[in-house]
């Protein structure tokens, strides 16, 4: 018997929700008042949750690393949100939106909260239209919608191709009305370096002010995560710079499992790498795969002309095109699942049809769309993401292809949660992509902004009540407390250690020397080979960053530095704890591919009977291996397949 | 493409060691740049050699490097955001620059927005306007349903070209009189042309003016810079809309 409760109410899936919310504790308002609650991160599920906590009347301390609460990476979010309205009267349907999800997880998630994120997914979308964000509308006046991948439906609500832009705006000026009202304490430019628990709840957290470096004890009742998901331990990815892993890292480290760390999405259309110099990936929205065609060369030579610039994309007719895609999954074409899309790029790629000067990348065509729909509605639906492409890479793809290749994008492992959304720290919540629950092994296009809206306006507002209700006897925290003076000794401790190594290498260094062993290892294809020798490789790098880090400048004033040793100290931990849950899970599954476990034609399989289960990891000290906790999943209303898109 | 390779650019940095420090230009040297750099790139680049010469690297604020989180700023050779048209320093790549040039660096020069560490600004202020007005006074939950109330496309269409600002602060530092006055009218337009946004449409036009006033930004004089400079090219017509929001507000008084 596991150790771990996830808590997952009685009765049929469709009234599980509605059952439990009758059942758990309500906070009075009074009460309510005199219960501070900590959110660290203001995307949109911090944001949202800050926003929603504060209009209930609870007191909300809300921290993020940025000069402003609107910076958080929600906001390069582009393509859109999913909803189950059916607004567009072609069979969609709450079942039919869970049922997506956990088929496009790879049956990797659990199905009860897949089930409260499609049911309360309409909510969202009406939310944010009173908010004043301006979704695309049809004629008629009535909201627009699009497709994405893995789906046969139409129910993705955009803004343009920045979705996650104004969704986070709307979210963001509900945390600036409650900001405005005093509900809200804002601390920006604040990074969490530590949580305190106080006879084992989450009680507060130690965070440095990125301006002053000054270290700061906060006290709360509870402590929300909602800090957004890891994949910058792969140096290059779509994250933005400051994207990281501490906050959820140090609660690991207090005793919050972390689940299925080898689970990342690998985006299949993102502006390829241009060489050695470069310090971050720029994806292009899946939405583009709606009216954009994949494609390669059908014969190698003219692969091997476009690599050395001797013809141009243009010059190969239709009949050499290889629509790979569509040949492959004819009924979901060019919309198949991320994870799909992105094997299937590699596959042309290695075959040796890649079509940029190292080979790395495929052709995404409009030429078919701007002939079929002209070029202004190309432009209304994807101009900026046209704009965006054009910057970066100096070609027009208005009459020349783009160029894509896979880049890593999302995190769908994350800090354990249960039901309520809470770790396994009583007090401690973790929410939005910090958390594991939602998407199993892959997650679905525009299922992102949905997840992160759901928990923070809808799920975490009830649940965290639950726990509240037998805190409301508890005063106010005192942070002079032994255990707050204690974590933040340890926390003055671990800065000036990092600071006072004084070695010979700059933390970019060996972000960058992670990133490499990373993609290399446990990137889109992984073996039990490789992934041994990762972990090696990673634990002599640890050894060495702690001997040979250089951090400058000074502690007590902006230290972008110090603060990227920090959090390069945590990715370099993680990334040891990701190889090793990549190299128990000996299967494929959604973003995780092992080449151990494939189909004769290349497509993962999973293995049901020994893996479906959620992989939740204790620490045990740093030079001791983790425990391995299993949840093991039931599918009660969606029967186990294998997932075929063809 | 394979891109050209600068041999030697020079870089004129303003440091400034902290808010009450006085500060001074630097110039630095930085060798063999890919003209596909993007320029915060060669700014890493130029950091690193910093570092590994026992110097502090110069602290900027950056953060999704794709051109839509709004915290990157910067004067590159005089321009806001850089020479480079519908950018922000973020997108800003290499090929915009020549071999051997000079290319002189600051941060925004606002009185609102005081420079903290070298290129980075305190932009608080932003924040403070948004706190007066930016928003729609609706709690979770209760609302009505998506599709209860009809917008016209255009109308739509209008509020997301002002709503697709990203608060970098590029309008108030390319204006003389360092007015906030594009960036509050993104706000205020985008709500004035939803329906959402009419039941506080008199409050909000002049808490935010009345804030932007107190913070210190200057009065607009029509003068257009901030749209050219604006990286999401927010039309001053927002600016005539704020406007005419504004008067009808007093005139209700």
């Amino acid at each position: 018997m596991s150790i771990l409760n996830s808590k997952i109410p009685e009765g049929p899936i469709s009234q599980k929700w509605s059952n439990h919310k009758e059942k758990i504790k309500v906070v009075s308002p009074n009460n309510k008042r005199k219960l501070e609650v900590i959110v660290i991160g203001t995307g949109l599920a911090g944001a949202s949750a800050a926003a929603s906590l504060s209009e209930l009347g609870y007191n909300v301390k809300a921290f993020c690393y940025q000069d402003s609460p609107r910076r958080a990476h929600s906001i390069a979010a582009q393509g859109g949100i999913n909803a189950a309205k059916n607004y567009q009267n072609d069979n969609d349907s709450v079942y039919r939106l869970f049922y997506d999800t956990v088929k496009g997880g790879d049956y990797r998630s659990r199905e009860s909260n897949v089930y409260r994120l499609a049911e309360v997914s309409p909510n969202i979308i009406d939310q944010c239209v009173a908010q004043g964000v301006p979704f695309a509308r049809e004629y008629g006046g009535l909201l627009s919608n699009r497709s994405f991948g893995g789906v046969l439906v139409s129910r993705t609500f955009y803004a343009r191709g920045q979705t996650g832009q104004q969704l986070l705006l709307g979210a963001y000026s509900a945390l600036n009305r409650q900001i405005a009202e005093g509900g809200v304490k804002m601390y920006t430019r604040h990074e969490m370096i530590d949580l305190v628990t106080i006879d084992g709840k989450a009680r507060g957290i130690i965070a440095r002010d990125m301006v002053t470096g000054e270290v700061k004890r906060f006290g709360a009742h509870a402590v929300v995560i909602a800090s957004g998901g890891y994949t910058n331990v792969y140096f290059l990815s779509t994250n933005a710079m400051g994207c990281n892993v501490s906050a959820s890292w140090v609660c690991y480290k207090k005793g919050a499992f972390f689940a299925n760390p080898c689970y990342v999405q690998i985006h299949p259309t993102c502006i390829p790498v241009h060489g050695s110099q470069q310090s971050k990936l720029t994806l292009m929205s899946e939405s583009l795969r709606n009216d954009g065609r994949v494609w390669t060369p059908k014969k190698k030579e003219d692969a091997e002309k476009l690599r050395k610039g001797i013809i141009g994309p243009n010059d190969i007719t239709d009949t050499d095109r290889d629509f790979y895609l569509e040949r492959r999954y004819p009924s979901y074409g060019n919309l198949v699942p991320r994870d799909v899309a992105s094997r299937a790029a590699k596959e042309r790629c290695d075959a040796g049809f890649g079509v940029n000067s190292e080979g790395k990348a495929v052709f995404l065509d409009f030429k078919y769309s701007i002939e079929r729909l002209g070029r202004h509605t190309i432009e209304k639906r994807y101009g900026n993401l046209f704009q965006m492409y054009e910057k970066i890479t100096d070609v027009d793809p208005y009459t020349q292809p783009m160029q894509i290749y896979p880049a890593i994008h999302y995190a769908m492992g994350g800090t354990w949660v249960d039901y309520n959304l809470m770790t396994t720290i009583p007090g401690l919540y973790a929410i939005g992509e910090a958390n594991f629950s939602d998407h199993g092994a892959n997650r679905l296009g525009a299922s992102a902004l949905m997840q992160g809206l759901a928990d923070g306006y809808f799920v975490l507002p009830y649940t965290i009540g639950d726990y509240l209700a037998n805190e409301i006897m508890v005063p106010k925290i005192d942070t002079n407390r032994p255990e707050f003076i204690e974590a933040e000794n340890n926390v003055v401790a671990r800065l000036e250690n990092l600071f006072n190594i004084k070695g010979k290498t700059p933390v970019d260094h060996f972000h960058k020397k992670l990133g490499q062993i990373m993609w290399d290892n446990v990137g889109m294809a992984r073996n039990a080979e490789g992934l041994t020798k990762a972990i090696k490789e990673i634990q002599e790098l640890r050894k060495e960053f702690y001997k040979d880090l250089l951090v400058p400048g000074e502690m007590k004033n902006v230290n972008p530095e110090l603060e990227k040793a920090g959090r390069v100290a945590d990715f370099i931990e993680l990334g040891e704890l990701l190889a090793r849950d990549a190299l128990n899970r000996n299967e494929s599954c959604g973003g995780h591919f092992r080449e151990e476990s494939a189909t004769e034609e290349g497509e993962a399989k999973r293995d049901d009977v020994n893996y479906a289960y959620v992989a939740a990891w204790e620490f045990k000290g740093i030079d001791s291996e983790p425990v391995l906790h299993k949840e093991d999943l039931f599918f009660e209303t969606i029967q186990l397949t294998q997932r075929s898109y063809k | 493409m394979a891109d050209k390779i600068l041999n030697k650019i020079y870089v004129k940095v303003w440091r400034q060691n902290s808010p009450k420090a006085k500060g001074r230009f630097e110039t630095y040297t930085v060798e063999n740049v890919s003209q596909g750099t993007s320029f915060l790139e060669m700014i890493d680049i130029l950091n690193d050699q910093l570092i590994l010469g026992g110097k502090d690297p110069i602290a900027f604020d950056n953060d999704c490097r794709e051109g839509i989180c709004g915290m990157c700023s910067l004067y590159v050779n005089g321009h806001a955001h850089g020479p480079d048209t519908m950018a922000t320093t973020c997108q800003l790549h290499m090929r915009k620059f020549n071999e051997g040039q000079t290319i002189t660096v600051e941060p925004w020069r606002v009185g609102a927005f005081p420079v903290i560490k070298d290129l980075m600004v305190d932009r608080t202020a932003f924040e403070k306007i948004q706190q007066a007005g930016g928003f729609v006074s609706v709690n979770t939950g209760g609302v009505p349903d998506g599709n209860a109330i009809p917008i016209l496309q255009d109308d739509a269409e209008e509020a997301m070209d002002a709503a697709a600002c990203i608060g970098c602060g590029a309008c108030a530092a390319t204006c003389k009189n360092s007015s906030a006055m594009l960036f509050l009218a993104a706000k205020v337009s985008q709500f004035a042309k939803l329906p959402q946004g009419q039941v506080e449409a008199k409050r909000r036009a002049k808490a935010m003016v009345a804030k932007m006033d107190e913070l210190g930004f200057g009065g607009c004089t029509n003068t257009g810079a901030c749209e050219l400079a604006c990286p999401k090219s927010i039309s001053i017509a927002h600016i005539a809309r704020l406007n005419r929001e504004y008067l009808k507000a007093k005139i209700a008084d």
